[in-house]
């Protein structure tokens, strides 16, 4: 009775493991093999190996100093932490207002703004180009941040909304009687008490803003303005007949890390319990 | 300092009407104390007063001036909350500080001084570098009394400050209350609970409210002496009045007799009352003892130091005549 009982145990920790270890090398594999050809040259690069074999940073060497890359590479910070400012910024206002001001029809907008989440990118290409055409913004970083932000806030404004909800009104209230504003509350009274949700919407925005591709591809045109992600997609070899896999691959890493960074910095910012001790318990 | 005047103030959520016309006045540098039960109004009444929420009809005069439209911080007013509500990022000082900071020319000496000071009459000076989390709840309340003694406010307002207390704290922080009464007796203070216990050791004046409506203002001692209505003699006084009709009232030509435990006492024979022990709570310096004697809750007597009535034990009693409140059909005192 007691062993099969242990069986049955010992089996369940280990289809346990085996499925951790299938996810984590069927999320990691990919990045891990990206890794692995950057850092290949030659004809090395069509021999299928799982371990690194060579290490030759040539690859890293060429994309760096080739045309435009670190350009689009500049071009892709920027756009993202104006989106990412940007973004916050409206969103911080906004919810203070959808989550304490009580008006007509809250409700109805906030179910508006999620709505506008469900859009799918196609869907509005062809609109959001016109207007990026009408304000004179085709072709420059303006007018991915301006398209990004649109796509963001959303996400952004819910995520801080229900944040906001949750902050004690007493707190607000004292800063009132305090003889706050509601901007003075906004900025020295809740931002200090929301970072953990600033850092988590941000680096979400961030993310999405670096990765973004569609957009990046249809409002810009000259290898000066394109971020990452495009540039990557339109690196060319030498002939039109030669993909340069080894190129992409340092790109691609290259393109990786400034985010693993961030999110590491991030994380031990992401602080819970921070409103401990301002109100009862 | 203000003297505090409402005229018919209402106050309606939607279509609920929470404060039903109150009219009071609250007198210069005077401890005014709203009493009730829960859900009575003296939370909102308080809130109409800080500002924080608008007045639905009324009006509200701070020493004679209408303020029903100015802000909070406009008022004078400095409010201490039942859940502290310090800020949490801030440390003790930042605390204290924050709305001298946001008035335009305070100097950082001038602000120092009035928040050291506001300390050393707490003593909380030693904590001014500390974050609220790092302090205890006692702690953290005096933090809150001293952000708003630091803004030197012309009217004090206390939301219920004593009720996340444990028992002994709630004790000596009331104290101190009282002892900041003394010291800032320029400052007219409202205090809101609903511990009959706080509102008659605190108070100058009581107010006892009751769905919306002022039931009863006055002393504690008025109020204990001669209630308005069985709703404040019930409210006021610990143990709770007794409360006898029928038959056994209206032999002192009443609806309703009220007497209070401590005006009963227990005779050999021949009571005016008589009935069966049920239970006894021995406290050390008094004790009561509960009467079965057909009223609607047991009869309870107030008894200084010990005693040993057991329960079954069949005694008589007499109420001290002088004491007797007596009540019409209304609940209505008959004098």
């Amino acid at each position: 009775m007691t062993a099969t009982f242990d069986l049955w145990k010992f089996t369940k920790s280990v289809l346990f493991y085996a499925l951790v270890v299938f996810i984590v090398v069927v999320s990691v594999f990919p990045f891990y093999y990206a890794i692995l050809t950057s850092l290949k040259s030659g004809t090395d690069l069509f021999r299928i190996t799982y371990w690194p074999t060579s290490f030759d940073l040539g690859n890293y060497a060429s994309v760096l100093n080739q045309g435009s890359f670190p350009r689009n590479l500049l071009n892709s910070v920027f756009v993202s932490a104006v989106t990412v400012i940007g973004a916050l910024f409206i969103a911080v206002t906004a919810s203070f207002a959808l989550s304490r001001v009580r008006f007509r029809g809250r409700g109805l907008l906030l179910m508006t703004i999620l709505a506008v989440s469900m859009f799918p990118q196609m869907a509005v290409l062809a609109g959001l180009f016109e207007v990026i055409r009408a304000l004179g913004i085709y072709n420059t970083p303006w007018a991915l941040i301006f398209s990004y932000t649109i796509f963001t806030l959303p996400f952004t404004v819910w995520v801080l909304t229900t944040f906001m909800r949750e902050l004690p009104v007493e707190i607000e209230e004292a800063a009132i009687v305090d003889g706050a504003s509601p901007w003075v509350i906004i900025t020295r009274v809740f931002l200090p008490l929301m970072w953990p949700a600033l850092v988590t919407t941000g680096l979400l925005a961030f993310i999405a803003a670096w990765n973004e591709f569609l957009f990046a591809l249809t409002f810009t045109s000259s290898n000066d303005t394109r971020t990452v992600p495009v540039a990557i997609a339109l690196l060319s070899g030498g002939s039109q007949f030669e993909i340069p896999w080894g190129i992409i691959m340092a790109a691609s890493v290259i393109v990786t890390v400034p985010l693993v960074v961030l999110v590491l910095i991030f994380q031990r910012k992401i602080v819970s319990g921070l409103t401990a001790g301002g109100v009862k318990g | 300092m203000a003297s505090i005047e409402l005229r018919n103030v209402r106050k309606a959520f939607g279509a609920v009407e929470v404060i039903k016309g109150v009219d009071l006045e609250v007198r210069k540098g005077e401890f005014m104390v709203f009493v009730g039960p829960s859900g009575c109004g003296k939370s909102t009444l308080l809130r109409l007063i800080s500002g924080l929420e608008d007045i639905t009809s009324g009006e509200m005069l701070f020493d004679g001036k209408v303020v029903n439209a100015l802000a909070p911080s406009k008022r004078g007013i400095a409010m201490v909350f039942q859940s502290y509500a310090l800020y949490p990022h801030m440390t003790v000082y930042e605390n204290m500080a924050f709305g001298l900071t946001l008035e335009k020319g305070q100097s950082k000496e001038e602000i120092q001084r009035r928040v050291e000071k506001a300390a050393d009459m707490l003593q909380i000076r030693q904590y001014l570098d500390r974050l609220p989390k790092q302090l205890s709840g006692g702690q953290r309340q005096r933090v809150a009394i001293g952000r708003a003694i630091t803004r030197d406010p012309k009217v004090f307002l206390f939301d219920e400050p004593l009720s996340n207390l444990d028992a002994a704290l709630r004790v000596a922080t009331r104290i101190e209350i009282a002892k900041l009464h003394e010291e800032m007796n320029q400052v007219t203070m409202i205090y809101v609970t609903h511990d009959q216990v706080e509102a008659m050791t605190l108070a100058d004046r009581i107010c006892v409210l009751r769905d919306g409506l002022v039931e009863q203002v006055g002393s504690p001692m008025e109020l204990y002496e001669h209630p308005n209505s069985v709703f404040v003699a019930g409210f006021i006084g610990s143990p709770k009045m007794n409360f006898i009709s029928g038959e056994k009232a209206a032999a002192f030509n009443a609806e309703t007799v009220g007497i209070r435990g401590e005006h009963i006492a227990i005779v050999p024979d021949n009571g005016t009352w008589s009935g069966t022990v049920i239970h006894t709570e021995n406290l050390g310096a008094d004790s009561y003892v509960y009467l079965e004697m057909g009223t609607e809750e047991p009869v309870v007597v107030r008894l200084d130091g010990a005693n040993d009535y057991k329960s079954g034990d069949v005694v008589h009693i007499a109420p001290m005549e002088d004491k007797i409140h007596r009540f019409d059909g209304a609940g209505k005192p008959i004098r």
